[in-house]
């Protein structure tokens, strides 16, 4: 790992003050699940790391008016000991017990989640973020692909987005709230994700100068839940996942919002399967529908075709959980 | 040169001061600096739990924490487990049932069950398995790592009548 200047600053004011206007000047650590790999191999190298685990305002999870707001730095762990968050967002929670392992969990945050790098080999190898040789040709479509997109990949990008709770939060509607030093936004975390289009861009909004400081969940009745495909139910990032909400009158879906993971460079909202389901009562047959629907515009690569069943599947186990609702 | 960073933390209950660079991982400082050489890098990217160390009441990988952040921080090794010369019934458990080969691993898994039985004195087969997946052992196929979880936590349970 390069040497670089640590920065902990305790208010939330002066943890902005001490970050960069490029990408690459400063990285911001919280959990450090995965800024520190990627500084041991040098894919990133700042000059400063500014820690904010201990910015007090960044942290607890709180009912307000607006909604469910969680804090950036909470833990993985945190989210998931919230009798709230189980209660009344399962595909959160869901999404959030997939997470890795009780050590990983207890270290990586909320906002961590939303900005980890992707697990791109090609990125993590230092072939850049849209993994290119050095003729500039895309490596990904004539190579090893099997864990990348099956949507979105037309380019330039090609990985996958590795938020887990990125789907679920776009199901739920929700906002992240980010600020700089001379001011903050609130940006739909369905906005967030970004695909980039050249190697010095990121796959999400935030700015240089920006850090997430939080999620607001708006308040609503809803049954939800997040359903994820796995090679090991530990230690790993889903091959595909599903996060749908349901708003339903009587018996028939009202309002879908059906959101996959791991199939595109950033969350994948599908309206077919939202559309798919809209007046229907949810069983086998109508998510399955759901299911053919939001893979009906797949593109898989030479090695990933597998992963459209996948993602199927996901999309309707994660309706029919969220159907059958939980004790 | 790099600026070196003092840091104070409370290590094994005993309070300690060391001064590390920022980019030095806290494994690096509990073995290199402290001596410590009981937590193992294995992987030294988050995935074997050989590091495992208890911060702060919970479990973490300590190769993915930078020894500036133990700064006021509580911090149980595997040399902080046994109480003096007397082996935790999480060791002798894993004696008794042979729950190791190379013994690498080790360190790692008897700090992580230790954070488990601390919160949950009486965790059933599957809650030992999922909260032991970050601690890979290569030689045993974990079955006595489980049945020595086990034995520990039944001893505990019979040291402290509920």
């Amino acid at each position: 790992m390069q040497a670089f200047e640590y920065a902990n600053p305790s208010t939330l004011q002066e943890a902005l003050s001490l970050l960069g206007n490029r990408w690459g000047e400063v990285d911001v650590l919280a959990g450090g699940t995965d800024l520190l790999p990627l500084m041991k191999d040098e894919i990133h190298t700042p000059r400063r790391v500014v820690n904010i685990k201990n910015v007090k305002e960044l942290g607890g999870i709180q009912s307000t008016k607006a909604g469910l707001r969680i804090g950036a730095a909470v833990t993985l762990e945190e989210l998931l000991q919230s009798a709230l968050v189980r209660k009344t967002y399962p595909a959160l929670a869901d999404a959030a017990r997939g997470i890795a392992s009780p050590q990983i969990r207890n270290m990586g945050t909320v906002g961590g989640d939303l900005c980890q790098r992707p697990r791109c080999w090609y990125f993590r190898n230092g072939f850049g973020l849209l993994a290119r040789d050095a003729g500039g040709q895309a490596l990904v479509p004539g190579g090893e692909n099997q864990y990348h997109a099956i949507l979105g990949n037309s380019g330039p990008a090609y990985f996958v987005s590795a938020s887990l709770l990125g789907p679920a939060l776009i199901a739920y509607n929700a906002t992240v709230k980010l600020a700089s030093a001379s001011g903050s936004r609130d940006v739909p975390v369905e906005k967030f994700f970004v695909t980039p289009q050249n190697d010095s861009s990121r796959e999400i909004a935030l700015l240089p100068n920006e850090i997430v400081t939080g999620i607001v969940i708006p308040s609503a009745v809803t049954r939800s839940a997040t359903y994820e495909v796995r090679q090991r139910q530990a230690l790993d990032w889903p091959l595909a996942a599903a996060s749908v909400v349901l708003r339903m009158k009587g018996a028939t879906v009202a309002g879908a919002r059906v959101v996959l993971g791991h199939v595109a460079p950033t969350p994948w909202v599908s309206e077919e399967a939202a559309q798919a389901l809209a007046g229907k009562a949810i069983n086998e047959e109508t998510a399955t529908e759901a299911g053919k629907a939001a893979l009906a515009g797949a593109t898989p690569l030479s090695q990933n075709a597998y992963k459209v069943q996948l993602a199927r599947v996901a999309v309707k186990r994660a309706l029919l959980q969220a159907a059958r609702g939980r004790a | 040169m790099q600026t070196l960073t003092r840091v104070r933390a409370i290590v094994n209950e005993q309070p300690v001061e060391f001064l590390c660079e920022p980019r030095q991982s806290l494994l690096e400082c509990l073995r290199d600096i402290l001596g410590l050489t009981g937590s193992k890098e294995g992987c030294n990217d988050g995935n074997c739990g050989a590091c495992t160390v208890i911060l702060d009441g919970r479990p973490v990988n300590s190769c993915l924490v930078l020894g500036v952040e133990a700064e006021g921080c509580r911090i149980t090794t595997i040399e902080g487990i046994a109480r003096g010369t007397e082996l935790h019934p999480l060791q002798r458990a894993f004696l008794n049932q042979a729950a190791l080969q190379c013994g690498f691993c080790t360190p790692g898994l008897i700090v992580a069950a230790k954070a488990l039985l601390d919160e949950d004195p009486d965790p059933s087969e599957e809650r030992i398995r999922a909260f032991l997946a970050n601690n890979l052992c290569r030689c045993t196929g974990y079955d006595k790592v489980v049945r020595a979880v086990q034995d520990a936590a039944a001893a505990g349970r019979e040291e402290v009548p509920a």
